[in-house]
């Protein structure tokens, strides 16, 4: 199958944006603060190969990391989830599924399917972010209390995004 | 050898990750807020612009507000301006008459220590554990880092990096800044950082127990920073306890600046900043 590299430069630069622009400015209650820019590295295709996958989640979190005056931060949390990604596609779905779909989508996998597989990297992603942000266990639970209710919200927005924008 | 070369390429998806891991966190704990590389500083060319493009469009809705406070700023300001001027010149000049002041301005021995000018805010972040401000000025406007910055009178950070056309400024809603600060009614002081959890909220700490504390105390700056002049507004005073196991009181200090809604924000530029820096040095060799 033949991959569109425009279609995921245009991703990735829609995420950045919508994130940086849009979701940075985003609190509620001071705890919530979702980020779902990751978006792009969740649907990227099946096969991508692996240290390719390492360098475009580099790519991604230092761009944000630009954004928010926050170097290593977000590089290091992205790299850990394109690192664990085949590992999770591999635990959720079968070999050969993975060989006949070419990308993770609602569409080609099935709503259950596409939010489990989203729910595991969201929350990989902003469990590490935040604590690597805070860099302290203290107030341990104030942390994973932003943790949680930011990754439902960050769930729920790439989840969202399916029906909304990225139909194909 | 044949084999080492053979398992490094088994698992080169896993060393890449070491090793850029390592690269990633490396550049967390090394990071210095102050001393930041400008690459990775919203100021840069294609941030900065980016943000400014967006707060132009995203701000005209809030021009209306920021008029409204700003003729207030003045008019508080004149009144003070006034006040100033009738005790300044007591006895020597019917001051009231404006016609008074170029005389004033040329007397030598009234020197402005401080410069004023503004900027606005071009992208502004209240949701991280370590908050910036970029403001749309910079080298060329005549912007220099440690420049304070406020709004309405009131204390919102300080210029760190400066590009061309563009400033980063750390927020006080950032848990690696903090600034000395006292309380207005008896003068005493302790040292007042954020502690990340909300951003309406900052924390005085180092006020020893005897400092007579009560709620709704004004909280203003001490000029000790000689980024900030004295007597600028941060807060008051909403809770405070005393601290298990420590000799100084637990202060919350509800901030008096709108951190969500920052639109044009104030430039303080502390004219002998340098003399008093070089003067300070002195004292880092003596001992």
């Amino acid at each position: 199958m033949v991959i569109n590299p425009v279609k995921y430069i245009i991703i990735f630069v829609v995420s950045v944006i919508l994130q940086v622009l849009i979701f940075n400015k985003f609190l509620i209650a001071s705890v919530v603060a979702p980020f779902m820019y990751i978006l792009f590295i969740v649907l990227l295709p099946f096969d991508t190969p692996r240290s390719l996958l390492l360098f475009l989640s580099l790519g991604l979190g230092f761009t944000v990391d630009i954004f928010t005056n926050t170097p290593g931060v977000h590089a290091s949390a992205c790299l850990l989830i394109g690192f664990v990604r085949p590992g999770i596609l591999g635990l959720l779905t079968s070999r050969e599924t993975l060989d006949s779909v070419d990308s993770p989508r609602v569409k080609s996998m099935g709503f259950n399917w596409f939010a489990t597989y989203v729910t595991f990297l969201v929350v990989i992603h902003h469990l590490f972010l935040f604590f690597i942000e805070a860099f302290t266990f203290q107030g341990f639970l104030i942390t994973l209390l932003r943790v949680v209710l930011s990754s439902v919200l960050s769930i729920i927005l790439i989840v969202l995004s399916q029906f909304l924008i990225f139909r194909n | 050898m044949k084999n080492l070369f053979k398992l490094i390429y088994r698992y080169h998806v896993v060393f890449l990750f070491i090793l850029l891991e390592t690269l990633t966190l490396s550049m967390v704990v090394t990071y210095n807020s102050y001393q930041r590389a400008t690459f990775f500083d919203s100021g840069n060319f294609i941030s900065g612009t980016l943000f400014e493009k967006f707060s132009s469009f995203t701000q005209i809705f809030e021009f209306k507000q920021v008029n409204l406070k700003m003729a207030e700023e003045n008019a508080v300001l004149r009144t003070a301006l006034q006040e100033m001027l009738l005790k300044s010149n007591r006895g020597n000049y019917k001051a009231s008459d404006s016609i008074y002041l170029p005389r004033i301005a040329k007397d030598s021995s009234v020197k402005a220590v401080y410069r004023f000018t503004t900027a606005r805010v071009v992208n502004n972040s209240v949701n991280q554990q370590h908050n910036f401000l970029t403001l749309n000025k910079g080298r060329h406007d005549g912007i220099k880092p440690d420049m304070g910055v406020i709004a309405n009178g009131q204390v919102v950070g300080l210029v760190t990096n400066v590009s061309e056309n563009f400033s980063t400024v750390i927020s006080l809603l950032n848990s690696k800044w903090k600034i000395s600060a006292k309380i207005k009614r008896n003068d005493y002081f302790g040292s007042l950082s954020w502690d990340g959890k909300d951003y309406r909220r900052v924390q005085l700490n180092e006020m020893p127990y005897h400092v007579p504390v009560q709620n709704g105390d004004t909280v203003v700056t001490t000029g000790y920073s000689s980024s900030f002049p004295e007597g600028l507004i941060i807060g008051t005073i909403s809770d405070f306890s005393i601290g298990t196991g420590s000799n100084f009181y637990k202060i919350e200090v509800m901030l008096a600046a709108d951190f969500k809604n920052l639109v044009i924000v104030g430039l303080v530029e502390n004219k002998q900043m340098n003399e008093i820096k070089q003067l300070e040095s002195l004292n880092k060799y003596g001992n």
